[in-house]
C-alpha cells in the first residue's frame, strides 16, 4: 500500500446536447492507492457513472465528451493512451462491474463463453487453459463448475451478478469499478455478493472503486469514501473521518436522512429540495439552493477544496478561513 | 457466509435447474410446435426438400425425354401430369423443378441476407452520419419495384438462372439491411454491449460475436417468408422468358410454356402453378410459425 494507482485531477466530462451543455463531472479530484477501496457515493445523476465512463474511456460519444483533465493510472496518462492501447487496459488492467446483472450477459452464450473469451482477448492461452481459469474463476464465486455450461437466463440475479464479478476479475486486474453492484439485488443477496468482493478484494489485492448511494454499504467495504453532487466531489475522506465528522452541509443532509433504529422516528429527515437541472445549474457552489448553512458568497464562485486534515478534503465556504467557522 | 452461498447454488443446481436444463433450441421447438399450422408448414416444406433430394428416384422420367408420339396426353397412370407438348412428361418436370426453385430461392436470399445483413450491422453501430449515408442508398433502391429491378438487371446481362439469383439478391439486400439495421440498434443498447466494451472486445468482435447472434431471429423470419418470395419471382421472372431457358424444368416457364395450350392441356400449367403455390404455402405457414416461436413477448 502508499503506491498511488490512480489519480485523477480536474477531470471533466461534459454531455453537449441540444439543450446545452451538461457538465456531468466537472473537475473532480481523487486518488486511489494500491489495494484500496474508494467508495463514490450521490444521488441519481451526480455523475458517478460518468465518472466511472470516464475512467475508463467509454463516455458514449456523441453526446459526452471528456473536456479536460489528466487520467494518470500506474504512472501513466491514460488520455493520452490510443483507442488500441485502450482496449488493451479494459477487463485486463482495469476491469467494471454493472449495476444490472440481468442485462449485463449475452443471452446466445453460455456463461463458459463468456468467461473464456475475456481470458483469450487479454491473455495468450489456448482454449483449455482458458477453461481451466474459467472454472478456477467460477469456483471462486461460489458457482459450481458444472453450471458453468448454462445460459444466463437460468440463472438468479444473485448468481448472474457473481458471474459478472468472475469475468471481470478473470485477467487479475489491478483496478475494479463497481457501478452499484448490488442495487438490482434484494437485501440478502446484496449481501451475499459484498461478501464475495470483499474476499476476492482481498486474495486479488486490487483496488476497487465502488459506486453506490448506499453508505451502510460504504461502511462495510470502504477506506476511502467521495461524496459526488452535482458533477462535484464535495467531500473525500477516509471512512473514519467521513463517518464521525461529516464536514460538507450535503454530507450532514446525508447521515441526517439515515433514521435511527434506536429512536421511534415518525418523519424522515429529508435534505430538503431537489437535485438541480443538469442543464440549470444554480452559480457559485451547486448545493447552495439547498444548503441549510448558506450564505452570500455561496452563490459568487464555486468554493475551493479546504483540506481539514491530510485524508479529508471538503469544498464548502464554511471551512474557507475568516468566511465561515474556522471550523464546526 | 462463503460456504452458505456456494451451499445455497449447489442445492439449486440439483432438482429444479435439472429441469430448466434445456437449451434455447428446444425452447424454441416447445414453442413451435404449439402452433399447427407452423408444423403443417414445416411438414410440407419437408416433402418439397424431399421431392428435390430425391428427384432423380421419384421422377419415373428424364425432364428432357421427348417423345412426340405421346404429345399433350391427360394424366394417366403411366403419365401422372400428363404430357406437354414435346411428350414430356410434365410430373417428371414438376419433380426436377423442385430443385431449381428450391436453390434460387434460399440462394438468392442466402445472398441478400449476408449482404444486407453487413450493411444493415454497420449502419445500425455507427449510426449517425454513416446509417444515414446508408439508409438513403437503400431508400433508393427500395424505391424501385423489386420485379422492374430485377428485369432491368436480368435484361442487361442476359437471362440465366445464376443471373436471375443475384437480380433477385439485389432485390432484398437493402430489406435485409432494414431488418438488421432495426434490431443492431435495439441490442447495441444492451448492457452486455458495454459489458464487452469494458472487457476490451473490439467493434468488429462486438458486432460479430455479440449482436449479430443476438439480431438473427428476425433474419430467420423474413428469410423465410422471403425464399417463398424470391421463388415467386424467380417463377414470374422465368415466366416472362428472363429466367431459366428450355430445356430447364423451370415451374414459371413451365407455366409460360403451358398458358398457349390451357383450353385443350390444362394439365401442363396447373400443376406447375400448384407446385409453386404449395412450395411458397409451405414457407409462409413455417415463416409465421417461426416468427411467433422467436418473438420474445410471447414467451411463457
Amino acid at each position: 500500500m502508499g503506491n498511488k494507482l490512480l489519480e485523477i485531477k480536474g477531470l471533466k466530462v461534459h454531455y453537449i446536447t441540444e439543450d446545452g451543455t451538461v457538465p456531468a463531472v466537472d473537475g473532480i479530484d481523487m486518488e486511489i492507492e494500491e489495494g484500496e477501496t474508494l467508495g463514490l457515493v450521490g444521488e441519481t445523476g451526480a455523475g458517478k457513472t460518468t465518472t466511472a465512463l470516464g475512467i475508463m474511456n467509454l463516455v458514449p460519444d456523441p453526446p459526452g465528451k471528456i473536456v479536460d483533465g489528466e487520467i494518470i493510472f500506474n504512472g501513466e496518462n491514460l488520455r493520452t493512451k490510443s483507442r488500441e492501447a485502450y482496449r488493451q487496459i479494459r477487463g485486463n488492467k482495469i476491469s467494471m462491474i454493472f449495476q444490472d446483472p440481468m442485462t449485463s450477459l449475452n443471452p446466445v452464450y453460455t456463461v463458459f463463453d463468456q468467461l473464456t473469451e475475456v481470458i483469450k482477448l487479454h491473455q495468450k492461452v489456448g482454449s483449455g487453459e482458458a477453461l481451466e481459469r474459467a472454472k478456477e474463476m467460477l469456483a471462486k464465486v461460489g458457482i459450481p463448475q458444472e453450471r458453468g455450461e448454462e445460459y444466463p437466463h437460468q440463472f438468479s440475479g444473485g448468481m448472474k451478478q457473481r458471474v459478472l464479478i468472475a469475468i471481470a476479475l478473470a485477467c487479475n486486474p489491478a483496478l475494479l469499478i463497481a457501478d452499484e453492484p448490488t442495487t438490482a439485488l434484494d437485501v440478502t443477496i446484496q449481501a451475499q455478493v459484498l461478501e464475495v468482493m470483499k474476499d476476492l478484494k482481498k486474495q486479488f489485492k486490487m483496488a476497487m472503486i465502488l459506486i453506490t448511494h448506499d453508505l451502510g454499504v460504504v461502511s462495510e467495504i470502504c477506506e476511502k469514501v467521495a461524496i459526488m453532487y452535482a458533477g462535484k466531489i464535495v467531500e473525500f475522506a477516509d471512512l473514519e473521518s467521513l463517518f464521525t465528522n461529516p464536514s460538507h452541509p450535503y454530507t450532514v443532509g446525508l447521515f441526517n436522512s439515515i433514521p435511527d433504529p434506536e429512536e421511534d422516528v415518525t418523519e424522515l429527515t429529508p435534505i430538503k429540495g431537489l437535485i438541480p437541472e443538469p442543464t440549470e445549474l444554480p452559480p457559485g457552489c451547486v448545493f447552495n439552493p439547498r444548503c441549510p448553512d448558506v450564505m452570500d458568497i455561496c452563490k459568487g464562485e464555486f468554493p475551493e477544496t479546504v483540506e481539514l486534515s491530510p485524508t479529508h478534503r471538503v469544498a464548502c465556504y464554511k471551512y474557507h478561513k475568516g468566511i465561515g467557522g474556522e471550523n464546526k | 457466509m462463503a460456504a452458505k452461498t456456494s451451499d445455497q447454488a449447489v442445492a439449486m443446481t440439483t432438482p429444479a435447474a435439472k429441469k430448466k436444463k434445456r437449451s434455447q433450441r428446444a425452447e424454441l421447438w416447445r414453442r413451435f410446435k404449439k402452433s399447427k399450422t407452423a408444423l403443417i408448414g414445416l411438414g410440407l416444406l419437408a416433402l418439397v426438400l424431399v421431392t428435390a433430394i430425391f428427384a432423380n428416384q421419384i421422377a419415373p422420367h428424364p425432364y428432357d425425354g421427348m417423345n412426340l408420339m405421346v404429345r399433350r396426353q391427360p394424366p394417366s397412370a403411366e403419365y401422372l401430369m400428363g404430357t406437354d407438348h414435346m411428350g414430356r412428361c410434365v410430373f417428371s418436370r414438376v419433380v426436377y423443378g423442385t430443385r431449381i426453385s428450391l436453390v434460387v430461392g434460399f440462394f438468392a436470399v442466402l445472398l441478400s441476407a449476408i449482404a444486407g445483413g453487413t450493411i444493415g450491422a454497420i449502419s445500425g453501430f455507427y449510426g449517425d452520419k454513416v446509417d444515414n449515408f446508408i439508409m438513403r442508398i437503400i431508400d433508393v433502391v427500395l424505391s424501385i419495384p423489386p420485379i422492374l429491378l430485377a428485369i432491368a438487371i436480368v435484361s442487361a446481362f442476359g437471362g440465366s438462372l445464376v443471373n436471375v439469383m443475384i437480380a433477385i439478391a439485389i432485390g432484398y439486400t437493402p430489406r435485409f439491411a432494414r431488418v438488421v439495421r432495426g434490431s443492431v440498434m435495439t441490442i447495441k443498447e444492451d448492457e452486455f454491449i458495454d459489458a464487452a466494451r469494458v472487457l476490451g472486445a473490439s467493434d468488429y468482435r462486438i458486432i460479430t460475436k455479440h449482436i449479430m447472434p443476438n439480431a438473427l431471429a428476425p433474419v430467420i423470419v423474413q428469410g423465410t417468408l422471403f425464399v417463398a418470395m424470391a421463388i415467386l419471382q424467380a417463377a414470374g421472372l422465368s415466366f416472362i422468358g428472363l429466367g431459366a431457358q428450355p430445356p430447364t424444368p423451370e415451374w414459371g416457364a413451365m407455366l409460360s410454356t403451358g398458358q398457349n395450350y390451357i383450353r385443350d392441356a390444362w394439365w401442363m400449367s396447373v400443376f406447375p402453378g400448384l407446385a409453386i403455390a404449395f412450395t411458397v404455402l409451405s414457407l409462409n405457414l413455417l415463416g409465421d410459425g417461426l416468427r411467433d416461436a422467436l418473438d420474445p413477448r410471447l414467451k411463457t
